[in-house]
């Protein structure tokens, strides 16, 4: 069975989506609703990363609507399930950067390895391609070699990357872009941060301060903290969001490495728990390989079968 | 939402002990209890089905339905069969002729280049002569990240820009390796998917030119029930000798350890417990195990508070305390160490069997208990914190208004206070623990 996801995310997909679970495919067809169906079901949520609570309720909540509405067939069931999935999603939906303003201050955070600095070179060109003038600050001075990393991407979309020396200070970078943004009339100005687990102490606190930073050179900045997302981390991902939401209320999610076959299904949770929206998905390595979430596209990944 | 599995075991056997004898369908409902458990932490679904079908075997096989404790024996029989599954930490072998190969493989972002680091140092400090190889010449700075990291420890590496294929790569690099005499060659790979199908016939490529003596799947230990799939994949196409598991300084329960073992068979080797480059570990199976069943794990606790806590300023405090002496001052310095350790519910969580008194407790409370005890003791005078008899009416109502909180409250923290000091002259009194680090008493 072919996966897809549909619309946008499916357009920047250059690799085929299998399931090796290819029994599901005949999960919704014209069949009967049973037993047996329900246990099918909670599998694939499962396996999709849903989690165990954001399982439950769905089907607890679908068997109430199979008995209230009479559906009998699987592919009923499936339409109300999908109407559930996007309901979750839509309901912390939110514009990114909305509203105007001179500078907009975005930072993104996340642990180690999640890909945050190459979903800021793809929302370098993305902000790029809509016309605004980008700057990106190197903020991760701790791992080798990541601000080389940054600048190798800065050349490659055409941005300025303000960056200090290896082991700098964080916030010092961070104010120095921030002045630089502002002399050189910047629409935009993106953070990269060290990847961190949200479970060191001393790092979410080096992270407080840079957030601090940032609130204190621009008015009512940063405008969206980004937290970047591995799309095949499991259950861990409500934890890493909650615990980033407290320290630098994150105000967005970027769902990176979505090109695998990780369906990424912790957003449910986050969207259900911590009310966070999820921007944007990545979609592959190449710079173009960010395409905003789409709700729907996002739902019918889960369980689309060509 | 990770309930201790025990303290549900407890429960659902509660429930049903009133009926006397335990029957089969009672260990049914215990088994749907560690099923839910394993999905938490991220065992793959297949994989749960699997080992709860054996669970459930073993748990009518008589021993639990007649015991006076089943959860126990429950417990027991699970983490018999995890640690069994997870199976005895493995060793690298690199018994052959020098140069013997070690590659690793893995996805993006999995942990690969810090892991070589690491690994090059490790084996440096047994005697082996090791030379690190740049074969990532896709990601930008990936190469110039492993020369970072090798000038740190001073290990040589191997690269040749990102121009040249990664098969020609390693084969140039197994020549200089035999000429600069190293014994082991560690390959930095590039971070691919499993359905990246040029990408992994690249990695086959590799493996042909270069006969690594050991393939290491390194995985992330926050994998999802992916975990599975990235693992068979990597399995056939180049067939894995051993797994690393990074990142499991997180708080994730880790649950892939248990799928991709299953799935490969093959052991873990060691897992990755921190940025620093020396933070390499063998893996303990039965700490994994109970930690993959949410049971706490002392072992990271007291190993956590090692870190957070000053030993010189530990032992002077002990022995004041012994004296009872504890005054504010040192009631609030033991504060600001115990939150060096983390949130409060961070805390509870590695203790075992007490995440079901921590439901009652919501970790907002308790972390702003502490605030709040930091801010009325912020607000007493250096006098006052030595000698908490000073604290008359006005100065508690002046401490309280500092404090933005009410007088009750600063009457509260006293009277709690001085209960502690009563308890710490009578534990002075009792004699002595035998010497050596000891966790400081929690102050509340």
């Amino acid at each position: 069975m072919v996966f897809s996801r549909a619309a946008s995310i499916r357009d920047s997909l250059s690799r085929t989506r299998r399931s090796v679970f290819g029994q599901i495919a005949g999960l919704f067809g014209p069949g009967e609703v049973t037993e047996e169906f329900w246990e099918d079901l909670e599998e694939l949520l499962i396996m999709a990363d849903i989690g165990v609570d954001t399982t439950t309720a769905l089907i607890a909540g679908l068997r109430e609507d199979a008995v209230q509405r009479g559906m009998r067939r699987a592919e009923q069931v499936r339409g109300r399930l999908e109407e559930r999935l996007v309901d979750i999603l839509e309901a912390s939906a939110r514009p990114y950067l909305e509203g105007k303003r001179h500078l907009s201050v975005v930072l993104t955070v996340g642990v180690n390895g999640s890909g945050k600095t190459t979903s800021i070179a793809k929302l370098a060109k993305y902000h790029k391609d809509r016309g605004q003038r980008v700057m990106l600050a190197a903020g991760d001075t701790f791992r080798a070699a990541a601000i080389d990393q940054l600048k190798i991407w800065g050349d490659r979309v055409g941005v300025e990357v303000i960056a200090s020396q290896p082991g700098g200070d964080p916030g010092a970078v961070v104010y120095d872009a921030i002045r630089a943004s502002r002399s050189r009339g910047m629409d935009v100005l993106i953070i990269d941060t060290a990847g961190r687990l949200h479970t060191k102490y001393n790092l979410m606190q080096e992270l407080k301060k840079v957030h601090g930073v940032a609130q204190k050179q621009v008015h009512r900045a940063p405008h969206e903290t980004l937290l970047v997302l591995d799309a095949t981390t499991g259950q861990n991902a409500l934890s890493q969001a909650k615990v980033f939401k407290e320290a630098v209320k994150i105000t967005g999610v970027v769902l990176a490495k979505l090109d695998g076959t990780a369906k990424g299904g912790m957003a449910f949770a986050i969207a259900r728990d911590l009310e966070l929206p999820i921007y944007f998905v990545g979609t592959g390595e190449k710079i173009e390989d960010l395409a905003e979430f789409d709700a729907h596209a996002f739902v019918d990944g889960l369980f689309e079968g060509d | 939402m990770f309930e201790d599995l025990t303290a549900k075991l407890q429960g659902t056997f509660d429930r049903l002990a009133g009926k006397g004898k335990l029957n089969e369908n009672d260990v049914k409902t215990a088994m749907r209890e560690v099923k839910l458990a394993l999905l938490e932490a991220d065992v793959n679904f297949k994989v749960v089905k699997d080992l709860v079908a054996r669970i459930n075997e073993r748990c009518i096989g008589a021993e639990v339905m007649k015991s006076l404790t089943p959860a126990q024996q429950v417990i027991k029989i699970v983490n018999e069969e995890l640690i069994a599954i997870l199976g005895d930490p493995g060793k690298l072998d690199l018994s052959g002729t020098p140069p013997q190969v070690i590659m690793l493989v893995g996805l993006q972002g999995s942990g690969k280049t810090t892991t070589a680091a690491k690994l090059a140092s490790l084996l440096r400090k047994k005697k082996q002569r090791p030379l690190l190889v740049a074969a990532d010449i896709y990601r930008p700075a990936a190469i110039a990240q492993l020369e970072t990291l090798g000038k740190q420890l001073d290990i040589p590496v191997f690269s040749e820009g990102t121009a040249a294929a990664p098969p020609k790569i390693v084969a140039h690099a197994l020549r200089q390796a035999r000429q600069s005499a190293n014994t082991v060659v560690i390959l930095d790979t590039a971070g691919r998917l499993q359905i990246d199908e040029p990408m992994m016939r690249e990695l086959e490529q590799v493996k042909e030119r270069s006969h690594p003596a050991e393939i290491l799947l390194v995985a992330d230990a926050m994998t999802g029930q992916e975990a599975v799939n990235v693992a068979r994949e990597f399995h056939k196409r180049v067939g894995l000798t051993g797994l690393i598991l990074t990142k499991i300084d997180g708080d994730a329960r880790g649950g892939a350890a248990l799928s991709i073992r299953q799935v490969t068979g093959v052991p873990i080797k060691f897992t990755g417990t921190g940025e620093k480059l020396d933070a390499l570990e063998p893996f303990y199976p039965d700490r994994m195990a109970s930690r993959i069943l949410g049971m706490g794990d002392m072992l990271t606790l007291i190993e956590k508070a090692e870190q957070a806590f000053d030993k010189e300023e530990s032992a002077a405090l002990e022995k004041r305390l012994r004296k009872g002496e504890l005054d504010f001052e040192m009631f609030l310095s033991q504060l600001q160490q115990v939150k060096k350790m983390g949130s409060f519910s961070q805390i509870l969580d590695l203790i075992p069997g007490i995440s079901s008194i921590k439901n009652q407790l919501p970790q907002e409370v308790t972390d702003q208990q502490f605030k709040r005890i930091e801010a009325i003791i912020s607000s007493m005078t250096l006098a006052e914190r030595r000698n908490s008899r000073l604290l008359n009416a006005s100065r508690k109502r002046r401490i309280a208004r500092g404090s933005g909180t009410t007088v009750q409250e600063v009457n509260e923290l006293l009277s709690q206070f001085r209960q502690m000091q009563r308890m710490m002259k009578n534990l002075g009194k009792m004699g002595g623990r035998g010497g050596g680090f000891q966790i400081p008493g929690l102050p509340l």
